[in-house]
């Protein structure tokens, strides 16, 4: 796995396009994390309440776990994950083979639009991180 | 895999203990984090099975301050040691940058030691990692053991046990009370340091 060397002005672009997909769309917090569990990106305004470091932590655990049990049932990988809360919901999902977003929304946001919002911007990430599938 | 951000100047490691299990990966965070101050430590995050052991990995972010104006933050791991959870181990060590082998200096463990090590190159491998491309350092754990009439291994028998063909730094501890923890640790975040601002910053 590549270490990962992320400049101002990409990490700057990344975050406005994060702003303007989901966090407009009423997502409370967006982080963008890589697959050791680091931080490279967080945005929304309840992200200062969160343990950050211990959900990413978690996360890219969770994902890799997960990508192991796809390969137990003939798949190569799951490109997304959703867990339910009563109030607030989480869904993953993979940017290229080595970033995860992660997005955090409460139940006045649809997860229908989550969907759609995190699908397009998976491509905007990709290009701005010059990532190639 | 090494985060670099260079818009906050931070550099992020990932430092994973490795071991048989019941070896002391998680003492030894547990020591580090009991001993450092609430500035520079984050929460420690463990996730544990009902007899105390861990099931998944522990976590534990570290502030190590500053070095040529970067800030170094290092995370510290555990993996689980039992024999079964070869999966979470492999997983646990995606994307790490400097390692630590505890090994147990009971008389009982030796062969676990041994095959600890060796699934560790196994899973390195299937990372697409060897020991030649990443830090790695040795802890021999439980030598407060020593001087009871439980049985023990040599510091010779460690030595040439894990030790004969990594000819890599060793350091005796006994992570219960903390002697050689810090020693252990600021030797690993060193190189691991140094091994990544090698590869990324001098060359600049």
């Amino acid at each position: 796995m590549a270490d990962l060397v992320v400049t101002g002005p990409v990490l700057e672009k990344a975050k406005i396009q994060i702003d303007k997909s989901l966090i407009k769309a009423g997502v409370h917090t967006v982080l963008l994390i890589d697959e050791a569990g680091n931080i490279v990106a967080s945005c929304g305004k309840k992200r200062n309440d969160l343990d950050t470091t211990s959900l990413a932590a978690l996360a890219a655990a969770n994902f890799g776990a997960t990508s192991q049990m796809a390969k137990l049932i003939g798949e190569d990988d799951f490109s997304l994950l959703f867990h339910k809360g009563k109030k607030d919901s989480i869904h993953f999902a993979r940017i290229g083979s080595a970033l995860i977003l992660i997005t955090i929304f409460g139940d006045d946001v649809s997860l229908g639009l989550v969907r759609i919002r995190v699908a397009q911007l998976i491509k905007t990430i990709e290009q701005v991180f010059g990532i190639c599938n | 895999m090494a985060l670099i951000d260079l818009s906050k100047k931070e550099v992020h490691c990932k430092i994973v203990y490795y071991g048989p299990g019941r070896c002391g990966k998680t003492t030894n965070l547990l020591y580090i984090y009991n001993a450092m101050s609430d500035r520079a430590r984050g929460k420690m995050l463990t996730i544990e099975t009902k007899g105390d052991r861990t099931l998944f990995f522990d976590l534990l972010p570290l502030n190590l301050g500053k070095v040529n104006g970067f800030d170094i933050r290092i995370q510290l791991y555990t993996v689980p040691g039992q024999a079964i959870y070869e999966a979470t181990r492999k997983l646990v060590l995606k994307g790490v940058d400097g390692l630590v082998f505890v090994a147990d200096s009971l008389r009982v463990r030796q062969a676990k030691n041994i095959e600890s090590l060796e699934d560790l190159q196994k899973n390195l491998m299937e990372n697409n990692l060897s020991f030649n491309e990443i830090p790695l350092i040795l802890q021999y754990n439980k030598r407060d053991l020593v001087s009871t009439p439980i049985p023990t291994l040599e510091l010779d028998e460690l030595e040439s046990d894990l030790n004969s063909h990594l000819h890599t730094m060793a350091f005796e501890a006994a992570a219960t009370k903390g002697m050689g923890v810090f020693e252990t640790l600021k030797a690993i975040s060193k190189l691991t340091v140094r091994h990544v601002a090698r590869k990324h910053l001098m060359a600049k």
